[in-house]
This record gives C-alpha cells, structure tokens and sequence, in this order.
C-alpha cells in the first residue's frame, strides 16, 4: 500500500517536474542563446582530474583557481569573452547600447530564463550581484573587478530585463569588463547579505539544492578530497542549431588529484578523459603513446603565461643593508640589460618545455597576438653583446674572472624561485650557468611559494625572483595593477606614491591614457611604446611563454583547447561523446 | 665466527665507494656543473668494444650517431677516461640541463657522505657530554639533562626546518649550506646516544673499580676520563654505523624538500628531487641512479652496523 502511494507520488512528481521543464522551454525557447557549428550527441559523462580542491562555492569569495575551476561551470555572465575568438559575444545580455559619451551602458536581459532550480532570472538578480559584490562589507575580492581608479561601478534598474551601468569615468572597453562577473541568485542569498553572513553563505558543506546558478551545470554530489559531481543544468539558456538544450554532457565529475604528475597518470591510464596545462616534457611522454590509447594531444600553442625574472628595484623602509647593497648594481640599467642579453632563451624553451615554448621579449604573453609589439627584436643570446654593455658602465672583471660593480665590489645575487615548480626550477638553472659565464655569482634559492610572495609583494627582502603570470584576457587593462607604479603588482617596486623614475612616469601616463581611450590602433600604440620602455629599461627580463598543451580521448566531440583560461572546458556546454553515453570504460 | 668475513663484505662495498667519492675530480669525466645544453636527458652511452673501447657521437635528439666514433681514453686532461673532443661519454646518461649524471653521483657522494660522517661525529660529541655527564653526576642535574633530551626528541623537526628555511639569510654558499645541514640533523639525532651512554655511565659509576678509584680520591675528570670514555668505544662504534646511514638517508631527505645545498651543487638527495617527475620515472630512468648509489652505501653501513652490533652482544 505504502509503496503504491510512493510510486503514485513519484509519478506525479515526474509528470510535474515534465510539465515544468516543457513550459520553461516553451517560454524561453525565443530568447535562448543559439550556438552554432554542428550538432552534438545529448549524454553522457565526462571525467576531468583538477590540481586542487575548491576551498568554497561561493563566488563573492573566491580567490583561489580550484574554486573557480568549479564555479565557472556553475555560473554564467553577462557579456562574455570567447575564449577562441577572443572577442566578446552576448551571454545573459542579448544585447547593449551606450550613450554617445560612453559612461552609460544599458543591457537587454535574455527573458525566461531560469536558474539552475527553476528560479526565474532577473534584472533584480543582476542588480544584487553588483551591490553585493561592491558591499564594503562582504570583502570580496572580485570588488576591485568593479573598480575603475578606485571609483565602482554604477548599477540601475530600468525594468525586470533591462539594466543600466554607470561608469565612473571613460574606460576603453567596457563590454570585457563583464567577463568572469557572474550573477547570483537574490532569492538564494539576499537573506545572508542582509544578515551580513554573506562571505559564510554556500561553502563546501551547503546541500547541493541550496545552490543555484546559471551555468551549465549545477551541483549533485562533493565527497571531500576526492571528488564534486555535477549534473546538466536543465534550465540552461542555450541551444545547438537542431535546437537541441545545451549542454550535452549528463553529468561532469572533477577528481582532485594533487599535482601535474598525478593529472597526467589519471589521464594515462584512462581514468579522466580531459587534461590540461601539460608541461612539455609530459605532454611528449603523453604524444608517444597517444595512438595506441585512443586520446589526442593538442599543442594550442603560444599561451596567455609569461615567466620572466623580476629584480627588486624598491627603496621601502626596512631592506636588510645587504640587500640595499646588491641594489646599488641592481638599480644600474646596463647590469639588467646584460643579464637579458646573457640569457638562452632558445635553450629555456627547449630543455625545459622540450621546445614548446617561445622566447618573448617583452613581459607580455606569445599569444596575446592583438596586443604584444611584434617590432621588438627577442634577444638572442649573446655574451659578448653582455660583456660590451658591462664594460661600458664600468664593471670590470677580476684575474678569476669574477664580474666587479663600478664601485669594486663583486656582482652576487640570488634568485628565488617556488620549491615545487620543477620547470622554473630548471629556468633558473639553466640562467645561473648563462649569467656565470659573464662573471655573475648568481645563488638559486628555492622557497616554499607563499613565502617567496610575501617577500616580492610586501617585505621587499628579495633581490630578483623568477616568477611567471597568466594574463586573464588579451587586453592590458586586467594588468593595470602590474604597470602603475602606484599598482600592488608593480612587482620591482610596488605601491609608490608618486613614480620613482621618468620612465615608470611615463608608463603611468601612457596607461592611464589607453583605458579611457576606445579606439584599439590609438590604444595598441600606446601599449606599444609602454612595451618599448619596459624593452629598454629591462624591470623584468621576459623570458618566455610556454605552449597551451591539452589532450582528450578521441571520442570527445568539439575539444577545442583555446589558448585564454579555461582552456579546455571554456566550451563544456558544447562538449559531447561521439558515440554511446559516456567515455570509454563508462 | 661469520662476522669477519661480513666485515670485510661491508668494507669491500665501503671503502671503494668512498674512494671514488672522495677522489671525485679525478674519476668523474666531467665538471658537475658542466651543461651539454645540446643533449638533455641523453641516455647512458653506449661504450663498445673493437677491441679497444669507444663510444658514438652523439645527435641532436640525443641518439647515437653511428657515423661519427670517439676512442674512449683513460688519462685524459687530469681525469681517469673521458673522449677526445667533440665526442662525449655519459656512462649514465645526463640530466635535463645535458650535465652527465656519472659525474654528479661522484661529486654528489661528497655532499651526501661527508654530511653523514660529520653530523654523525657532531651528534656522538654531543651525546658523549650529555650522556657521560648526566649519568657521572647523577642526582637533579641527571633528572634535568634527560627530560631536556626527552623534550628535544619530542619536537616536531621538519616542520620546524621547513619554517626555517624561510627566515635564513639569502646569501649562504654551498659551504655554509652544507655546514647548516650539518648541524640541523647532527642536533636531532644526539638524544639516542646520550641516553644510552648515561645508561651505561650509570652502571659503571657503581663498579667496584671506580669506586676504588674515587676512594683513592680520583676526581670527575680523571674518573671520566680513565674509566669511563675508554668504555662507551663499543657504543660509540655501533652507534656510528647506526647514524652514519641514518644521515645519509636525512640529507637525502632534507635535500629532496629543497633544504640542503643549492643548484648546481649535488647531492643525492637533490638528484633524486629531480628525478620526481613522471616523465623522468616513465622516460629517463637512469635519473634514479643516485637512488642506486643511496641504497648500497646504506646496504653497507647497516650491514657494518649489524656485524658490529652482534659482535658487542653476541647474545642477541
């Protein structure tokens, strides 16, 4: 009897939950986003391995790549970057117009749309997200996302699908600036704003059906330290050209596997299907037997990472005199000069990324084709060329050979590197010998990561450190931080008042210039002379950007690794197994 | 009695490794700094016979090319083998820098044996006072010495030199590096010793000869030093052999978490931190060999130490 009464109430539940989703299909299919490019197979699940955990599932506090792994998959934004194209394409805003001075943006919100527990979307949604995000309170820190010289971003209501940004002042290309800014549920979270427990709301413990976002995929299962399973989301906002609901994957899971090695093994042996920032001596390992193990590895190439070799250029309070002493050669522009022209960047991308790498000139990323200044020549490398620009400025070598400062002190440095990222570990090897056969006594010291960056970014107890950064998107202005001299990423003397040197002043007003400026070839002309001071003065010595390396099983329809982060799930919703449901072995 | 012939297996591994090790410069046929930037991750040259020794050039890709033949020569400028330019020999292949990895075990032998044999020294000493002290005098000053010593044993060591490293200076040399280590692990292992040297001075104290002596009126110094000292050899030996490998196996260890002497100096342990990655365990194996040259000095110092050991006690 009890059962009979179960099944019945189950059937009921089915033939409503059906009733449901045909209506909100009926009701949003005009609005749905369509997709184009042929149609995928619906089913199946897909199985990717990620380095870390996520620490939490809510957005307003996330800083680390684990969580954001996670979260991209659950949420969506309102104007979004194609991470091929590099353009950017409507998402939850079908569409925008700006007023002629370009302060006032309004954007048309797609209609019917629901989040991922059938929730109906709105400008109240949009509205709430901004608030919170900016809300001193929450100490988010997308909130400087929102910032524009330290002024927000303003946000209005017009009606229940129309919102209308203000911006503080001109800024170069706001349509980007709503990449990677995704919308929240107020009806799941106003309460914990209001209550000011916000920051506390959604982490890891939250039952899966108090979540809801609009992305693709929403939560089913977290088991902790070994994996988060995801399950489509069936309101999703997007279609294939045969008007198939996107996306085709049932399920996704991400195991937490620890580290690269780890990564490679599981996708090796047939446990995950989908890999991603593969060094290139793995990938090679991975290439030789790609055939008889039925998956494909992909060479992108030139990736949005830099890895350069910063010298601490900073007169803060409180550098140990030893240090303070080695800055006196530092701060001199030819000893930086020769360091870039003694380095063999050709034998950094070769034994370290067994080639699938390029040398870069400029700390810009290789594949940040629309915007790195092509005109400046890589320094090959050149000893001699070194030795000329030493002597000129009075250095000297003593009879062991040993390079001396024009005061007569020996040129010795060391340079810090992360213990557990064995690639920049070589990087430093390979340029402690190169800078040896000038005359320089150059130390490596490893150092546990936090550790190294607390002494670049806030003691200052460094004198030149090999590190590399990911340029977020292909446009200088998610690097502001980085060029002002007044930026926190400033990273060879951050936060000065007031720039030390006519050249970072003039590197401050170039880029103050090109983000009020919308016109790309004006913009791409200041950004150039920018990379030409950086070129001649030498802060960083780029060294070189590695190769996006990613692989798939063969069966995993529209895998197309794109060079912009995520690299290979940015079009997880288009993802599909040829045949049958699922990968191999599933 | 089996021990002397087990003796003299364990010295006949020793003492030649040592050998070699210590006369790194002239057996290893490389700098170990030397990169052959040409050759990363060469496999172990081949040497063939015809009938004198000689080896093939070597290819971009670092496969042989057998157009091109180098005679192996035995001493050449200064060292025992190597080839005539631009030949190169890698008895066990090279690293991913093109250094030949025969050469750096040598050289990192140096490191790896020398910190073994100094810290154990420097433990002993420190376990030889402490011990010989507490047990002599006896009384509170003994309750004292050897709850400090429990307590020592009791902290948390590698966390704690994993948080030094971040606070020590810049600026130390491979010499200064090499000596700190020393003195890091020498300081952990000293409590073992030190208890059971104050076992045995306790026993000793109450033998009817030295209370002989001290009823003679024999002072401390002259007590410790003629009836005492002269007793703690068999510890102080079997402890050594104990130590000896204990240590290697800690530099090993303190290297691979990226504490022990820096790039380009070797080690073992450094090695072996290098050799971690899947691509060298799944394509360059011969990266694990100071593995190899780990395991069978420590084969032959447990070894030393058991045969020791059953010789001292020949009950157990």
């Amino acid at each position: 009897m009890g059962r009979r009464v179960k099944r019945l109430l189950q059937a009921l539940k089915w033939a409503i939950g059906l009733a449901g989703l045909t209506s909100t299909l009926y009701a949003v299919a005009d609005d749905r986003l369509l997709v184009s490019g042929p149609a995928g197979r619906p089913g199946g699940h897909l199985v990717a391995a990620q380095r870390s955990e996520p620490k939490t599932l809510n957005w307003t506090v996330a800083s680390d790549s684990g969580s954001r792994e996670i979260l991209t998959r659950l949420m969506a934004d309102l104007i979004h970057i194609n991470r091929e194209t590099l353009q950017v394409e409507p998402a939850l805003a079908k569409s925008w117009t700006a007023s002629p001075d370009g302060l006032h943006w309004t954007l048309h919100l797609r209609q019917g749309v629901r989040f991922s527990d059938g929730h109906p979307f709105d400008a109240d949604d949009v509205i709430f997200t901004f608030r919170a995000i900016l809300d001193d309170k929450v100490h988010s820190p997308q909130r400087d996302l929102l910032l524009l010289e330290g002024k927000p971003l303003g946000v209005r209501k017009i009606d229940a699908f129309t919102v209308a940004f203000d911006f503080p002042q001109e800024y170069s290309v706001p349509e980007r600036m709503f990449d990677g800014i995704w919308i929240l549920p107020r009806h799941k979270l106003e309460a914990a704003w209001q209550e000011g427990k916000l920051a506390a709301a959604w982490g890891l413990g939250t039952s899966p059906g108090d979540i809801a976002g609009l992305g693709p995929f929403r939560v089913k299962e977290y088991l902790p330290g070994q994996y988060i399973r995801l399950e489509r989301n069936p309101f999703y906002w997007k279609k294939d050209e045969a008007s198939n609901q996107l996306p085709y994957l049932d399920e996704v899971t991400f195991l937490f596997v620890g580290n690269e090695d780890a990564q490679v093994m599981r996708f090796q042996a047939g446990e995950s299907d989908i890999i991603n920032r593969v060094g290139g001596r793995n990938f090679a390992v991975l290439e030789k037997d790609q055939r008889q193990r039925s998956y494909e590895m992909r060479d992108a190439g030139p990736g949005m990472e830099y890895s350069f070799l910063v010298f601490n250029l900073s007169d803060a309070k409180g550098i140990p005199p030893e240090i303070a002493a080695h800055q006196a050669f530092l701060k001199r522009k030819s000893l930086r000069e020769a360091v870039s022209a003694a380095i063999d960047r050709e034998a950094i991308a070769r034994l370290v990324y067994a080639g699938r790498a390029v040398p870069i000139a400029v700390p810009v990323p290789a594949g940040n084709k629309p915007w790195i200044d092509t005109k400046i020549t890589i320094p090959a490398r050149s000893p001699e060329r070194a030795r000329q620009i030493l002597a000129a400025d009075g250095f000297r070598w003593d009879s062991a050979g040993s390079l001396l400062d024009p005061g007569g002190g020996p040129v010795a440095f060391s340079i810090l590197t992360s213990n557990n990222n064995p690639e920049r570990l070589q990087m430093a090897g390979l340029i402690q010998d190169d800078l040896k056969q000038i005359g320089m006594r150059v130390n490596v010291i490893q150092l546990e990561f936090r550790s190294l960056v607390e002494r670049v970014q806030r003691t200052h107890e460094f004198e030149s450190a090999l590190l590399a950064l990911a340029g977020p998107d292909a446009d200088p202005n998610p690097d502001m931080a980085a060029w002002l001299s007044s930026g926190g990423n400033h990273l060879w003397n951050p936060h000065q008042p007031s720039p030390a040197t006519p050249w970072e002043a003039e590197i401050d007003n170039l880029m103050r210039r090109q983000i009020v400026t919308r016109n790309y070839s004006a913009r791409k002309r200041m950004f150039d002379r920018v990379q030409e001071i950086l070129a001649e003065y030498q802060p960083m010595v780029a060294l070189v950007t590695p190769h996006v390396l990613a692989g798939a099983r063969k069966d995993l329809g529209n895998f197309r690794p794109a060079i912009l982060e995520p690299n290979t799930l940015w079009n997880i919703d288009q993802l599909y197994w040829r045949k049958g449901a699922g990968g191999p072995g599933r | 009695m089996p021990a002397i012939g087990s003796i003299r297996m364990a010295l006949a591994l020793l003492i030649p490794m040592h050998g070699v090790v210590v006369f790194a410069g002239f057996f290893a046929p490389y700098d170990y700094a030397e990169q052959h930037r040409d050759y990363p991750y060469a496999a172990p040259t081949g040497i063939h016979f015809k009938p004198l020794p000689y080896v093939y050039g070597l290819k971009g890709d670092s496969q042989e090319d057998r157009t091109r033949v180098y005679a192996l020569r035995f001493f050449i400028r200064g060292r025992f083998f190597g080839t005539d330019p631009p030949g190169h020999v890698f008895l066990l292949g090279t690293d991913g820098y093109g250094r030949d990895i025969f050469s750096r075990v040598l050289y990192g032998g140096r490191i790896s044996l020398a910190t073994g044999i100094v810290a154990t020294g420097w433990a002993l000493a420190i376990g030889l006072l402490w011990g010989v002290t507490a047990g002599f005098f006896g009384g509170w000053l003994d309750a004292v010495m050897m709850r400090g010593a429990e307590l020592f044993l009791a902290l948390p060591w590698l966390y704690l030199l994993l948080a030094a490293r971040a606070f020590l200076p810049l600026h130390i040399s491979p010499v200064q590096a090499f000596l700190l280590l020393v003195a890091i692990i020498g300081s952990v292992g000293w409590v073992r010793p030190a208890r059971l040297i104050r076992g045995l001075t306790l026993s000793l104290v109450q033998c009817p000869y030295v209370e002989a002596a001290r009823a003679f009126g024999g002072g401390p110094v002259y007590l410790i030093r003629r009836h005492i000292l002269p007793e703690t050899r068999g510890i102080l030996l079997t402890q050594a052999t104990i130590l000896i490998p204990y240590y290697i196996l800690a530099e090993v260890t303190l290297t691979f978490l990226g504490l022990g002497v820096g790039e380009p100096v070797p080690s073992w342990g450094g090695m072996l931190a290098e050799a971690r990655q899947y691509h060298t365990l799944v394509t360059h194996i011969w990266m694990l060999t100071p593995g190899v040259a780990t395991f069978l000095t420590l084969l032959g110092y447990v070894h030393l130490a058991d045969v020791l050991q059953g010789r001292r006690d020949p009950v157990r």
